[in-house]
């Protein structure tokens, strides 16, 4: 029975992971990209590693797995939002059909100031 | 069929496979950014390939090396956003 479990966990944490390794290379986006790989393989990793700690089943391997995923869950999403951060800061344009463009109009890229008004707005006082 | 005959037949060829595409897109990224996150997917497919090796023989051991590469993938990843930011500042 947990050997079924196990192999379940595995199967589905590495389909996870292969989906993100084809939507790296099929991705138009650098910001799709970021997108995809990162909650992907987020999933991906926690599914096989508590794979591994239900074969182990032992209080200090589950302990440290869980520290892992602890520690992806934490920082994949804050090393997904710096590099997003710095594309955008350093003119990587968004993929041509891309919809919605959130900060147009409200990032000087020559001082680097954010603003919540629109530029023009600000430009008047 | 054992577990760890599933594991060494099915799973690890399946994440060397995903290794091998996440390389094409790292050795071609047309900007320094998609390598970095190709970097980053690398490292943490890596992850990954040590829990299930450690599973296939038995040393738990190895969930200490994953760890730690946890934290060099983070510590990767911030320091290239980083200095590709102050990069672009001092053009």
């Amino acid at each position: 029975m947990i050997d079924l479990i196990i192999i379940f966990l595995s199967t589905i944490g590495t389909l996870a992971i292969l989906l993100a390794a084809i939507g790296i290379v099929r991705m138009p986006d650098i910001y799709l990209r970021i997108s995809v790989t990162t909650k992907a393989a987020t999933m991906g990793i926690g599914l096989i590693l508590i794979g591994a700690a239900m074969y182990f089943n032992e209080l200090g391997i589950t302990s440290r797995v869980i520290a892992i995923i602890f520690f992806l869950l934490l920082t994949a999403p804050v090393g997904a939002h710096m590099l997003g951060r710095a594309s955008y800061f350093t003119g990587i344009k968004m993929w041509k059909n891309s919809v919605y463009d959130d900060l147009k109009g409200k990032y000087d890229p020559k001082t680097h100031e954010l603003s919540s008004e629109e530029k023009h707005q600000h430009e008047k006082k | 069929m054992s577990v760890s005959d599933y594991l060494y037949y099915v799973i690890l060829p399946v994440l060397a496979l995903a290794i091998l595409l996440i390389f094409i897109r790292f050795v071609q990224g047309p900007r320094l950014a998609d390598r970095v996150i190709a970097l980053d997917l690398l490292l943490t497919t890596g992850i990954g390939i040590i829990a299930v090796y450690s599973v296939y023989s038995d040393q738990p051991t190895f969930l200490d090396i994953a760890m730690i590469m946890a934290l060099i993938a983070f510590l990767g990843t911030v320091a290239y956003s980083y200095y590709l930011e102050k990069r672009e500042k001092n053009d």
